[in-house]
């Protein structure tokens, strides 16, 4: 248990209107082949801490009910959840919105010693494309190597989107789910719908 | 396509998710308060410029966010090796100019 002061930056319907980065643009944009999609308002979490650390790795697993990644480059996801690793000693949990708070209290409740968890959801947003020609898109927006035999379901990499970076990851086969920031969201939106 | 091997992804990146950061190993010196002008400027100021081997510090900025160590040929700009912070590098000058 953390003596960290936190509260709920869930936006509240009736006081403020929470509202996506993309909200002057259309949430979907469909072409053959492809489907973009805007994700708007979900809760993202850093956090950050010693991955050898058992009582680190048990606390996250209590408090998310997902083993903490320690692998390079992967996804574990559960059907509320998932935790990105991006560093050895850093990872990035997506929730929904709303539970947002719950999952960031839970953290620090299983979590002692040195460690950090932050709320950044503010700061980002997600962008999903599907459908036969969603790979040609990426082809043409990132320089990693997005190739089927190289990213298989259940990686994720931070790179670069056209010139902003990116989360990427690839939750199950048909779908891929872009992680940027919202500053970025409007020029990556407009640079996918060009690819598009 | 110029490729990085980052030791904390453990795979080839793209050269432009990097940024070389200078020169790597400076040690700080490690009584600041009583360092001399001089020392404490030579830490600060002073960097090798050689022709041949050198070992860079770089970060992985668009990726894992990681610094890591990057010995380098400042001539043919190869790459010679990369290693995480706290390891010494196993391609030096000393070593290269030994005939092969």
């Amino acid at each position: 248990m953390s003596d960290a002061a936190i509260f709920d930056q869930q936006a509240v319907a009736d006081k403020v209107t929470g509202q996506s980065p993309l909200h002057h643009l259309s949430s979907s944009h469909k072409t053959e082949g492809v489907v973009l999609e805007e994700v708007p308002s979900l809760g993202y979490l850093t956090l950050r801490g010693d991955a050898n650390d058992e009582a680190f790795r048990a606390g996250v697993h209590k408090a998310l009910g997902l083993e903490l990644p320690v692998q390079p480059m992967t996804l574990l996801q559960s059907d509320t959840v998932s935790i990105q690793w991006l560093s050895p000693d850093e990872w990035m949990i997506v929730c929904p919105g709303a539970r947002c708070f719950e999952f960031e209290s839970a953290l620090h409740e299983q979590l002692s010693g040195h460690y950090a968890v932050v709320n950044v959801s503010g700061g980002y947003t997600m962008l999903t494309l599907s459908g036969d020609r969603a790979l040609d898109v990426l082809y043409q927006s990132t320089a990693y190597d997005v190739h089927p035999r190289h990213f298989g379901t259940g990686k994720a990499v931070a790179t670069t989107l056209a010139k902003a970076t990116v989360f990427l990851r690839r939750p199950d086969d048909g779908k891929w789910e872009l992680i940027v920031r919202r500053s970025f969201a409007d020029y990556c939106w407009r640079w996918l719908v060009g690819v598009c | 396509m110029f490729l990085i091997y980052c030791p904390y992804c453990g795979e080839e990146r793209e050269e432009s998710e990097f940024h070389a950061k200078g020169q790597a190993h400076l040690a700080r010196p490690a009584d600041p308060d009583n360092s001399s002008d001089e020392e404490w400027g030579h830490y600060l100021f002073f960097r090798e410029n050689p022709r041949g081997i050198h070992h860079e510090l770089w970060v992985h900025a668009a990726g894992c966010r990681k610094f890591f160590n990057v010995t380098r040929h400042t001539v043919s700009y190869e790459i010679l090796e990369t290693y995480p912070i706290g390891e010494q590098p196993r391609v030096t000058a000393n070593q290269m100019e030994k005939p092969a």
